[in-house]
């Protein structure tokens, strides 16, 4: 019998069980009921009837949704940005890796890589600090470079077209270090017999990089983009939300969908419309990820996530 | 998995004897350089710049600007922030409560799922695997989350705070990667059969061999806790409960916010316009900053060989 072989395994195993019960409830509070809770999306929900009370409406948040304009900016925005940020932090996150390996002093490839990092430990908070400090009234952009050459100063913070280019230089100012040290592991862990071949056989520096090191960190290279791609319909919200300063001038440019849900939930209150959000930034992203895997899948089974 | 890969990490992977020969030129080892030396400055040229102007005059902001050397030294900004420090110490207490307790529990968590997961004879291991795995892929979005917690009557609440992270799908993959790579099976076998019970074969073996993952999360976990404010903006209205980064989210929003609990409506207008605003706002980033800088060079040594760790495939 199936069910008292389940009782047999859970008194068997009735520690590990127990051990599983604490975690997994917080995951179950955490991840799960939220996931039923997205029925949300599909009712006129009001706070005094709650989730299970509220009356069912079928697909009218999603009309009105996408009837918006926000919503198809915010989709734009979000897809827009990830691609860039996964091909320029990858790309120039492998050239630094590759570079601080070969450096002929390991005391400055150790500094280099320490000083490299600092940024990926700062939070957004503070980053929009750093970055009202180039970007205000008075700061540094405006008073010390351009007035200096007799230029106008320029109103950042009004000036939306401007942050095509300012969010793409933070972020990868803030995120290149982490992916520079995750591939300088996968480069240091390569079999230092190869390149002692190469050099036998008058291979040179650059050959050594495009037919070993290259190839050799491939599957590290699929992961990180795999895990971001499946993510590519999830901004990085404190990116879009703090640098800007949440600024309302800003949103042609800076509003993505995770901003959208915030400020549709937080601050607009329309609960219904930010659920229908929600739920299609989730839908879209697993058939993304599952997708991407697929992809992989076909091309070199053993560098699939699953 | 390679006991020399920490040691490589940190000395730059170089250094053997076989690729002394095999080095990059003179020429082009110097424009590497020149090129690190200049990423490191544009690393590190924002934080001197607040710094350097927390600690300018505010007039002089005012006439010439943010400079990377202040026109006229002044410590004003931090004496007009600790005239009431009240609420940066709280906030204070409040991050580093948040950060303890939070990464200890999800430390503690995040063994307790990973290791029965990690256990070769555990039934419905697969299962439970995925039903962590299944978290990455798929989430209910802001809005029922945010219903959840509320319905729960955690808004409000430090455990509003605490409970987000505690179980982070990713890091009970790493740790039970690591439990099944490093601890031998015969060694449970062995407890077993001088009869230790589970949850003392947890104790008393498994948590003590796993002192490298239990780091790399650890300083995983504080970096997320320490750097929240996120949780905070979604869930905290309470002026009492508000964490030192949610502080300085305010501040740089609203400088008047720092001024709320001190100065009635009727002159706060009045106040206003002597408020070192431009001044006061970069003090405050570098007390919030404060604590990381202090403890980088421990967090990145640590967090680097995390990272191999980390990356270990299972």
């Amino acid at each position: 019998m199936m069910s008292s072989q389940f009782l047999r395994n859970i008194v068997k195993y009735r520690a590990l069980f127990l051990m599983l019960l604490l975690p997994l409830s917080v995951l179950i509070f955490n991840n799960y009921i939220p996931m039923f809770g997205v029925i949300v999306a599909f009712k006129n929900y009001n706070f005094a009837d709650g989730i299970l009370g509220s009356p069912w409406q079928g697909l009218e948040n999603f009309k009105y949704l996408f009837q918006t304009e926000d919503a198809w900016i915010a989709t734009r925005n979000t897809v827009l940005y990830n691609l860039l940020f996964i091909v320029m932090t990858t790309v120039v996150a492998i050239f630094l890796a590759i570079a601080l390996n070969e450096l002929r002093s390991t005391k400055l490839s150790r500094m280099f890589q320490s000083v490299l990092l600092f940024p990926y430990f700062l939070s957004f908070v503070v980053v929009s600090y750093l970055a009202y400090a180039f970007l205000g009234g008075n700061g540094y952009i405006n008073k010390a470079i351009l007035e200096p050459m007799g230029l106008s100063s320029i109103s950042w913070y009004t000036e939306a077209k401007d942050w095509i280019f300012i969010l793409p230089l933070v972020n990868i100012w803030k995120n290149v270090g982490y992916g520079m040290v995750v591939y300088l592991a996968g480069i240091v862990g390569i079999d230092h017999e190869y390149y002692e071949a190469a050099v036998i056989d008058g291979a040179t520096k650059w050959q050594q990089i495009r037919r070993i090191t290259l190839p050799l960190m491939l599957p590290v290279i699929i992961v990180m983009v795999i895990l971001q791609v499946g993510r590519i319909f999830n901004a990085d919200f404190g990116l879009f939300f703090q640098v800007p300063l949440n600024t309302g001038a800003l949103y042609p440019t800076t509003n993505v969908i995770d901003t959208f849900v915030y400020r549709s939930l937080l601050i607009s209150g329309n609960v219904g419309m930010s659920a229908a959000a929600g739920f299609y930034q989730a839908v879209i992203g697993l058939v993304l990820v599952l997708a991407t895997n697929l992809i992989v899948r076909r091309v070199s089974r053993e560098n699939a996530l699953f | 998995m390679n006991p020399n890969i920490d040691s490589q990490i940190t000395s730059g992977g170089t250094g053997d004897s076989a690729s002394a020969v095999n080095q990059i030129s003179r020429l082009t080892n110097a424009l590497l350089v020149v090129l690190f030396i200049l990423l490191s400055i544009a690393c590190l040229f924002p934080l001197l710049l607040v710094i350097s102007v927390s600690f300018t005059n505010e007039h002089a902001i005012v006439l010439h600007g943010y400079n990377i050397i202040p026109k006229q030294f002044s410590d004003y900004a931090y004496r007009y922030l600790f005239k009431d420090p009240g609420e940066i110490i709280r906030g204070y207490g409040i991050s580093i409560l948040v950060t303890v307790v939070g990464t200890i529990g999800s430390l503690l968590l995040t063994a307790l799922y990973a290791f029965p997961i990690s256990r070769k004879d555990m039934p419905y291991r697969n299962a439970l695997a995925f039903i962590v795995f299944f978290t990455m892929l798929f989430s209910g979005g802001l809005v029922p989350w945010y219903l959840a917690y509320s319905v729960a009557g955690l808004k409000d609440t430090l455990w509003a705070l605490i409970i987000p992270n505690l179980v982070v799908p990713f890091n009970v993959l790493i740790m039970r990667t690591f439990f099944s790579n490093t601890i031998p099976g015969s060694l449970i076998e062995a407890a077993k059969i001088d009869g230790s019970g589970e949850v003392r074969i947890f104790a008393q073996i498994i948590l003590p061999l796993s002192t490298p993952v239990m780091a790399t999360i650890g300083l995983f976990q504080t970096l997320t806790y320490w750097n929240d404010w996120f949780t905070s903006s979604v869930f905290i209205s309470n002026n009492h409960l508000v964490s030192l980064q949610y502080l300085m989210y305010k501040v740089i929003n609203n400088i008047q916010y720092l001024n709320s609990g001190r100065v009635d409506a009727s002159v706060a207008g009045k106040v206003a316009a002597t408020i070192p605003t431009e001044t006061v706002r970069m003090a405050m980033a570098i007390v919030g900053i404060g604590p990381i800088i202090l403890v980088y060079p421990f967090l990145q040594k640590y967090f680097v060989k995390g990272l191999t760790v980390g990356s270990v495939k299972g």
